[in-house]
């Protein structure tokens, strides 16, 4: 026997098959197909957690999502502790471990209880008023207080061992909610042969014949027709039945994001599995079947443990086989609760009275409970019922105020009526309408190519429901693009119908009243604290929802948003219409961000780009940092040499000998055509037509604002040939800027684009030897001064492949750079290293090239500019053509403030004190003594030690820089004032001979 | 996710292979260098940032890395139609009011 409130002859679970689980240590036995909720309440335990704000006991309210009480953390491992899964969702599998949350030190005694007390400073709003003052104890009292005590659960502490899928999918018909509405849909539209996807929250299908003992189908018990047709679905080609699947988020143009729980049922896994998979699923069709939700009551301490819908009530009996109690109450507003009362009775369940809000109701269920013997009470209200930790009673009275009488139970069942859910129709940005005469908000104008069908549409009654969905789904399939159906519809020979009910708070909780009936249980809100929110100023309903977080986080208003509403809308004494409903938010139910990341994590979060020579830095032993997506071989460190000494090192081998450098990461674009140096006079502010094929240049891009966006340098191959190379990281907006002037500014001219970042290895060889280590390798090319000089650019071979080989130099040696097809980088890198090992080269870093650059004061594009840098300020203004008439950028450097006096120029920086290294970024001041906030006149854009200097350099961007030269400057850091001196960037071989040297 | 019309594909695509390019039909002046102040902030910085039908530009950059032009509602997000780079800005919307 698993709980001593299993009925063995009711619900659809095999018992044979126990499963044992442990809640807060206990330990419990259920049977598999149970939810946890079901297998607690089997065993009598309603107390499964506190509430958020005021910490009262709470229990199950519902057998399904829409719970916002029973939050359990179900613990697998260290690293699986999963936190606010609702308990009556969770499958139960043997071994599960559960625990409550947001109690210390046990459920039962709870400190925190005592916000319980001293609910008037919890009251709406508190978030914004209580706390705000003194402002510093916020950081550090308030806040970790209010989080230690109104926390959701525990978040796990370790990386997330588990794996999850994403798959993209594609169908003619989906269907959401697998339901009668939802099976009848998908056989329509599955019969005609289009493609259908079938999604459901739950296990098993069926919907509400899950519990509605008295629908038959097809001559069938409605859950066991409901269990055929599935299987049917499932085995034909057309159609993918998802159950465990939630609709979590409708999308733009029918795209609709689901979430499969995988294995979160199992009770080993198994490292085959994802956990979950998300779905993102385009449809041409979309049929919205997703039901609706049961509403509370809404009376004092309507949330104590054992107060539940009766819908729950009646799908714990009847699925499950479990009685929520042996002698329950019920209070309803409309006839579902008598079908509750009727099953639980008929089960052998005392039901101590029904109490019915209505004055004089008719009908088969009423009658039906009437021969059973039970107690009914028409024009009563519960207004109060009693217990603590476990409802004990309910107190009775007639609506309209009188005699009470207390009735002793222990579980109340509760009906308002049921909330048509439509919540994904309204993601999907439709209208929904509120029907005067059924008190309810349904789909109104659509906004998708979607059709709601059944209980979501407002459709009442199991009969009606079969009907228009099948209709729908038939439709649905017509419509994107099938022929013809070829099925039969369900025959619904017995169903169960009900509508109606009441919303807002019931007598005994009214306005004049003070008492705490709940209307958001998950955030703790009441009737009282929807009133206050609107005596205090809030007067839209989205107000009244932030003000009082009513229908707020994982909720999303399922059972609270129609109460809260009404509430509103009888304290502001309009109508609800006027009142609006507030917005509904994907996702639906809580989505884990595993399911969103899917595998793009860890190293499979970006790609990593590797150069060609890069396994043979790695072999060296080099220390790599990232520039984007590329790995860089930083430093090459060796015999324990620390950073420091590594850079110093190789930064001196390059100036006194050679040094090989990776520079394969550059940016390459190739410009072709017949037009391409009209294109380059247009992309760069230099002047390109009289460059001579042969030669190089250095150029500057500018943005159409006046402010440089890239630079590079530029060979002419041919008349009608560039290979231009961009900064590393500029690469692809470089590209796409030139394709941008190209295909819608400038159409007329006839030039092609191609990105060769990829197509060629890039190895620098800089320094004084660094001609006589490529010379021996080169066929075809003259390596002389005279035809080869600085600037230029020839085409033969090295090693005996092709190459583009550059004189240039980035760090002011002579220096060349030899591009060659990418899959002979390595070799070719390899051959020059040996070459180079004849004169005593190095191979060196990125952190040396910066250093060597900032030698020669030669800058970075983003480190010494930031977009506000012009090619003046930057001291490059003999860059600009002065006789060209247009480039992009040319209007932009006229503007007032781009020409006005004082902009920040680059300038040279030496340190008072030689061996002080200014911090990058730091701020820059004429006077230290002057009172903070200090008037900062620019920052350090490069700092480095020097080892070639023998001092620390830096860059800087200061306000009127070049005027100030010689200038004695400062830089406050929290350990003292640092004193500068201004001075031009070029630190080293101010004369540039070493280029030819 | 968005399904976009490239007219050069003449295929729908998802929204992931495109790059909003800014607002479309301001064109660069042929004399941009003697334009005013006035006409250059027109052209540099003014945005008509409308509630309803804007015209945008578009690059399906990965796919054929054309740039277009869409005609697209702010208040649905919903594309009311596209067209290739240097077409003249429609006159008339399909599905407008006649
Ligand atoms: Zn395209």
């Amino acid at each position: 026997m698993s709980g001593a409130f299993r009925i063995p002859a009711a619900g659809r679970l095999k018992q044979a098959k126990t499963a044992r689980f442990s809640f807060d240590g206990q330990s419990y036995a259920g049977i598999e197909g149970d939810t946890l909720a079901s297998a607690l309440l089997a065993n009598g335990v309603h107390l499964v957690g506190r509430s958020f704000k005021y910490h009262r006991p709470r229990g199950i309210l519902s057998a399904g999502a829409e719970e916002p009480n029973a939050l359990v953390q179900i613990v697998r491992d260290e690293a699986r502790k999963t936190p606010n899964v609702r308990a009556t969702v969770q499958e139960l599998y043997d071994g599960l471990s559960a625990n409550s949350q947001n109690r210390w030190p046990s459920l039962a005694f709870d400190v925190g209880a005592v916000n319980d007390l001293a609910s008037p400073m919890f009251s709406a709003g508190f978030y914004y008023k209580t706390f705000m003052w003194p402002k510093a104890a916020w950081k550090s009292l308030y806040e970790p207080k209010i989080r230690e005590a109104a926390g959701l659960g525990v978040s796990p502490d370790r990386p997330d061992p588990d794996h999850y899928s994403s798959r993209y999918a594609h169908c003619d018909v989906l269907v959401l909610g697998g339901g009668a509405a939802g099976i009848a849909a998908a056989l329509a539209a599955a019969e005609t042969g289009v493609r259908v996807i079938l999604a459901d929250e739950q296990a098993a299908f069926g919907g509400s014949l899950r519990f509605e003992s008295g629908a038959r189908i097809d001559g069938q018990d409605g859950f066991a027709w409901a269990q055929a047709a599935v299987a049917k679905l499932a085995a034909m080609d057309n159609v993918r039945v998802l159950p465990r699947t939630t609709a979590f988020g409708y999308y733009a143009q029918n795209f609709v994001g689901l979430v499969e729980r995988v294995s979160d049922h199992l009770k080993t896994p198994g490292h085959d599995l994802p956990r979950e998979r998300l779905w993102q699923v385009r449809a041409k069709r979309v049929v919205l079947a997703s039901g609706a939700i049961e509403r509370h009551m809404v009376f004092a301490n309507n949330d104590r443990p054992g107060v539940m819908l009766a819908g729950a009530a009646r799908t714990f009996l009847n699925h499950y086989g479990v009685a929520v109690g042996r002698n329950v109450g019920v209070y309803t507003a409309n006839d579902s609760a008598y079908a509750a009362a009727i099953d639980l009775k008929k089960a052998g369940v005392n039901v101590a009275a029904i109490v019915d809000l209505r004055d004089n109701p008719t009908g088969p269920v009423i009658d039906e409970a009437r021969a059973l013997g039970i107690e009914i009470n028409f024009g009563r209200a519960v207004i109060r019922a009693g217990g603590k930790l476990r409802v004990s009673s309910m107190t009775v009275q007639p609506k309209n105020g009188g005699g009470e009488r207390t009735i002793p139970v222990d579980a109340i069942l509760m009906s308002a009526g049921w909330t048509p859910s439509v919540h994904l129709f309204s993601q999907s940005r439709g209208k929904v309408a509120f029907n005067d005469e059924t008190r309810r908000f349904v789909p109104g104008t659509y906004a998708q190519d979607c059709v709601s069908v059944g209980a979501c549409n407002g459709t009442d009654g199991l009969s009606a429901t079969v009907d228009e969905a099948y209709a729908a789904g038939a439709k649905a399939a017509k419509d994107s693009g099938a022929k013809a159906a070829k099925g039969a519809k369900p025959k619904v020979d017995a169903s169960e119908s009900w509508s109606r009910g009441m919303l807002g708070a019931a007598p005994g909780a009214g306005p004049d009243t003070t008492v705490k009936a709940f209307v958001d249980f998950q955030n703790d809100v009441t009737a009282k604290d929807i009133r206050q929110a609107v005596h205090e100023g809030m007067r839209s309903i989205e107000h009244v929802k932030r003000f009082t977080t009513n229908g707020m986080a994982t909720d999303q208003g399922k059972t609270s948003n129609m109460h809260g509403l009404a509430i509103a809308a009888e304290t502001l004494g309009k109508p609800i219409p006027e009142v609006g409903l507030t917005t509904f938010r994907a996702p639906y139910t809580p989505v884990t961000f595993g399911s969103i990341v899917s595998h793009a994590r860890g190293p499979l979060f970006d790609p990593t780009r590797r150069t060609a020579i890069h396994p043979w830095a790695e072999a060296q032993g080099a220390v790599f940092e990232d520039v984007g997506q590329w790995k860089r071989a930083w430093y090459f460190p060796k015999g324990g040499e620390d950073m420091h000494a590594a850079v110093d090192r190789e930064c001196v081998d390059v100036r006194t000998k050679a040094g090989l450098f990776d520079a394969s990461t550059l940016g390459k674009i190739e410009v072709v055509g017949p037009d391409a140096a009209k294109f380059m006079e247009l992309l760069y502010t230099n002047p390109w037509e009289k460059l001579e094929p042969g030669r190089c240049r250095y150029g500057i891009m500018l943005r159409e604002d006046g402010f440089i966006y890239d630079d590079g340098v530029v060979g002419r191959l041919a008349p009608d040939r560039f290979h231009v190379t961009t900064t590393t990281g500029g690469a692809p907006r470089v590209m796409n800027h030139m394709e941008d002037y190209l295909q819608t500014e400038f159409p007329h001219l006839n030039v092609w684009l191609t990105s060769i970042t990829e197509q060629w290895a890039v190895i620098a060889v800089q320094g004084p030897k660094s001609r006589d280590i490529i010379a021996p390798l080169v066929d075809g090319i003259d390596m002389s001064d005279e035809a080869l000089p600085h600037m230029s650019v020839r085409e033969g071979k090295i090693c005996g492949v092709p190459t583009r080989l550059f004189r240039m130099s980035f760090t002011g040696e002579r220096g060349f750079e030899v591009n060659v097809p990418a899959d002979y980088g390595q070799a070719v890198w390899e051959a020059l290293w040996a070459e180079g090992q004849k004169h005593g080269a190095t191979a060196y870093g990125t952190e040396a090239m910066h250093v060597l650059r900032a030698e020669k004061g030669y800058i970075i594009v983003g480190q010494d500019t930031d977009g506000t840098v012009t090619p003046d300020d930057a001291g490059l203004d003999w860059a600009v053509g002065k006789k060209k008439t247009d480039f992009v950028g040319i209007r932009g450097l006229k503007r007032p403030d781009l020409v006005a006096k004082g902009r920040k120029q680059l300038v040279g920086l030496k340190t008072k004190d030689p061996k002080v290294v200014l911090e990058e970024g730091a701020q820059i001041v004429e006077d230290p003594k002057q009172a903070i906030p200090m008037k900062m006149i620019g920052h350090v854009t490069s700092s480095y030690w020097s080892q070639n200097c023998g001092r620390s350099i830096a860059l800087a961007l200061i306000a009127g820089g070049r005027d100030r030269m010689g200038d004695t400057l400062y830089v406050p850091m929290p350990d003292g004032v640092i004193e500068v001196e201004v001075t031009g960037m070029v630190f080293f071989d101010e004369t540039g001979g070493r280029l030819n040297g | 996710m968005l399904l976009i019309r490239c007219p050069y594909c003449e295929e729908e695509r998802p929204e992931l292979e495109f790059r909003n390019a800014g607002e479309a039909h301001i064109a660069r002046s042929a004399n941009i260098a003697g334009e005013s102040d006035d006409d250059f902030e027109k052209f540099f910085f003014i945005r008509s940032n409308p509630k309803g039908i804007i015209y945008e530009r578009w690059r399906h950059i990965h796919g054929c890395a054309r740039f277009f032009n869409a005609v697209r509602d702010t208040v649905t997000d919903k594309f009311v139609m596209t067209y290739k780079a240097g077409e003249p800005k429609p006159s008339k919307l399909p599905g407008a009011a006649k």
